[in-house]
């Protein structure tokens, strides 16, 4: 019969990962640092890839001259009308399939069938039907936000415990009521998290939709800088758009901590 | 005085008489094939107590739902009859076993919520405060329903409850999440609370203790389908009545006796619908 004796060995802990905010700067600057301790030691060519200063050189030199903000605002104006259209369509009809039958399984065919569509294939039809100006951007951006949108809502409302529905009904709210304090509250953690995804993905669009007939924009500058194998300020350009990406996975973060304190 | 305006499904307005009674009458459900209640005829009485109890599975939370409206039976007709007070807003009020409050609004958020669109701001704040004050809850307005114990969280839902000036309360099982310190400790007041509001409630457990501390009316319900086996009168008065009294585990072991083997058997059921 084997025998057992001695301390208990200590077997549990670890699995809980934490965050550590500076870590992630650091690693960023640290990647950056390198990259240019490795273009002014002359292991990396400037005319394979850039360094970091002659980036900077570049955004400065077009933030004097007034050209990044002609870029960016034109960018931006589409990025916020496109993705605030697809969300607020993607909104309402997650809400609608997620309350009703008659809506859910017709709803989700389409979805299905078209979520999985890449966006960009749809940029010359879009074109032939809202123009080659503001619409066709926008409305490829939209489209694109419209069906993750539709799904991360759906699924939000899905998981509203029906426990908290019943106890709404038994205390004699209206439906409206019902879908106001409750099931949008109940769904909007997984709104907000379907809000990264789309986010990512208008901005994706965004460039890809200015690469086809736009003069201004950051996808239009990244693709004129590419045709002139101008790297400087394509991965200056390319620079802005890191940035931006950043920004708003910042403030959604933020809204996050500010919208869901409850949790 | 109104009254209840209860006219929709299988409930229609009875005849006035001094709080609000509650009949039922051959009520049966069925999930698909499997009957659960069958021919179920009681009466909650005006501001009593009525006790459901029985061996789990018996079917006494379907009656609890069929009872306020949130379950339709197959068959038989459900009641009310009498006066509701000018100011009852929900006369027929839950309180929920798993608590039911919404994680995302304060204590008095979760109170408030059932007030909104029904009173003015100022009578609503009100309203909050009385019953917040009641159930001994003001210095947790503020707080999430995280941050409270389970206690804590079912004195929200019983002050949430209130808040409505119900004239008829439906318990289902609403200590039975709480450890058992806790549970004693909120049985006397719920107690105190039941006596004084004057409410009728009907009160579901499978806590006999809870039972005969409670009930002025306790049904014993058989094994599924469930049937009304026995009905016992205990006429004291909620405020006359201690833990310990020795006739009240008299009650507590007759009804024991009664449940036991339903229960053993319904224990070794499976829970699903045999085929």
């Amino acid at each position: 019969m084997p025998r057992l004796e001695g301390p208990v060995r200590y077997r549990g802990g670890g699995f809980t990962p934490s965050e550590r905010a500076w870590t992630a700067a650091g690693t960023l600057l640290g990647l950056v640092a390198l990259w240019q301790a490795g273009a002014s030691a002359g292991l990396i060519k400037s005319l394979f890839l850039p360094p970091p200063i002659a980036i900077a050189t570049a955004l400065w030199h077009l933030t004097l001259s007034g050209e990044l903000w002609r870029h960016l605002s034109a960018s931006l104006a589409r990025l916020g009308v496109g993705w605030v259209l697809g969300t607020a369509f993607g909104v309402s009809m997650g809400l609608a399939v997620g309350l009703w039958s008659a809506l859910r399984s017709p709803g989700m065919a389409v979805v299905a069938a078209l979520f999985p569509i890449p966006k960009i294939a749809l940029v010359p039809l879009f074109i032939i039907w809202f123009g080659i100006g503001e619409g066709s951007k926008i409305a490829t951006l939209a489209f694109g936000v419209f069906f993750p949108t539709v799904i991360a809502t759906a699924g939000g409302v899905d998981n509203v415990p029906r426990g908290l529905i019943r106890m709404g009904q038994s205390f004699g709210l209206s439906t409206w009521a019902i879908v106001r304090t409750i099931i949008l509250p109940g769904a909007l953690p997984a709104i907000l998290s379907g809000f990264r995804v789309t986010t990512s993905i208008a901005i994706v669009l965004l460039v890809a939709a200015e690469m086809i007939g736009a003069e201004q924009g950051i996808g239009a500058f990244v693709l004129s800088a590419g045709n002139l194998y101008d790297t400087d300020n394509l991965l200056a350009g390319i620079v802005v758009l890191s940035v931006l990406g950043l920004t708003v996975a910042w403030v959604i973060g933020r809204l996050e901590r500010a919208l869901l304190a409850w949790r | 005085m109104t009254i209840g305006q209860m006219t929709t499904g299988q409930m229609t307005i009875g005849q006035m008489t001094t709080g609000l009674r509650l009949v039922l009458r051959g009520v049966s459900h069925a999930y698909r094939d499997l009957t659960v209640l069958d021919d179920i005829a009681l009466t909650a009485e005006p501001g009593e107590v009525m006790v459901l109890v029985g061996p789990s599975g018996c079917g006494k939370s379907t009656l609890l739902g069929i009872m306020g409206g949130m379950l339709a039976p197959s068959g038989g007709s459900v009641t009310v009859e009498g006066m509701v007070a000018e100011d009852c807003l929900n006369p027929l009020t839950y309180v929920f076993q798993d608590f039911a409050l919404l994680p995302w609004r304060t204590v008095a958020g979760n109170i408030e919520l059932v007030l909104e669109r029904r009173l003015p701001r100022v009578d609503r704040v009100a309203r909050v405060a009385e019953v917040l004050a009641l159930t001994g809850l003001t210095a947790f307005a503020d707080s999430w329903p995280k941050q409270l114990s389970g206690g804590m969280r079912q004195r929200v839902g019983i002050a949430r409850a209130l808040a409505v000036r119900p004239a008829c309360l439906l318990m289902d099982e609403p200590l039975s999440a709480l450890d058992a310190q806790t549970r004693d400790l909120l049985l006397d007041e719920f107690s105190a609370i039941i006596a004084r509001a004057g409410t009728t409630t009907v009160y579901v457990t499978h806590n006999l203790n809870e039972a005969v501390r409670l009930g002025q009316q306790i049904v014993v319900l058989s094994r599924r389908p469930g049937r009304v086996r026995a009905v016992i009168r205990i006429d004291r008065p909620l405020a006359e009545r201690q833990a310990r009294d020795p006739d009240l585990l008299a009650i507590e072991e007759n009804l024991w006796r009664m449940i036991r083997d339903d229960a053993a058997a319904a224990e070794r059921e499976r829970i699903d619908a045999p085929a």
